[in-house]
């Protein structure tokens, strides 16, 4: 079966517990495909970097799933329906990664930074953006 | 970092730049993961535009694989398409 990572983005207004019942129902629809879920993190309520439907937080969950994709296809439907998923990604990938994911590892990383001072604001390299382009002449 | 790399090699030879190596090959390279925002803001400008490989010294086959992750971290709403 293909392995896939999933995330999905609910509203703000929903609580935390409200967010792990939808996963629980997800699940419950990969499980009756025939896939399974091999890991579920809750990110938490992070803000976003942009308003996603006049949202400017919202609740971040990963699923690792193992699924075939007619079960993976049926539960991206059902996340279309409900109006509390802003949005949602599934990428295929070679293999699912174990343990905490990069952006539950952020924290310690920080810990172990915090000796460094500043580091690169926004890259820092060489040349600035270009302006947005002139009015063009015809 | 890299500003200051070119102005050492520059004083010890004009004109000649140390070359760059690729940030993303060879061993203990990180991994170029959608979800590690701290790793992929390293590659956006301060407007959130990607940065060209050329300034960067990031591989070809790294700098696709590298605006693929980027792409997809910003449609998940963890970085910005534009930063006004």
């Amino acid at each position: 079966m293909p392995l896939y990572e999933h995330i999905y983005l609910a509203r703000q207004d929903v609580s935390p517990q409200q967010v792990e019942e939808m996963t629980n129902t997800l699940t419950e629809v990969l499980t009756q495909g025939g896939g399974k879920v091999t890991k579920n993190e809750y990110w938490g309520l992070k803000s976003l970097s942009y308003r996603i439907k006049k949202n400017r937080k919202a609740h971040y969950s990963l699923l690792n799933i193992d699924a075939p994709a007619p079960a993976v296809a049926e539960m991206e439907r059902q996340m279309r329906i409900n109006e509390d998923i802003l949005r949602f990604m599934t990428v295929r990938v070679d293999e699912l990664e174990e343990g905490p994911s990069a952006m539950l590892q952020k924290r310690d990383r920080d810990d172990d930074r915090s000796d460094r001072p500043g580091g690169r604001p926004g890259g820092g390299f060489g040349r600035g953006d270009r302006d947005s382009r002139p009015p063009r002449k015809f | 970092m890299a500003i200051k790399d070119l102005t050492t090699s520059q004083a010890r030879r004009p004109f000649q730049r140390r070359r760059k190596t690729c940030p993303f090959s060879g061993p203990n390279a990180p991994k170029i993961d959608y979800k590690d925002v701290r790793l992929l803001q390293r590659y956006v400008s301060e407007r959130g535009k990607i940065v060209p490989s050329r300034i960067t010294a990031v591989s070809a086959l790294k700098q696709r694989e590298l605006a693929r992750a980027i792409k997809r971290a910003r449609f998940i709403g963890i970085m910005p398409y534009a930063v006004s």
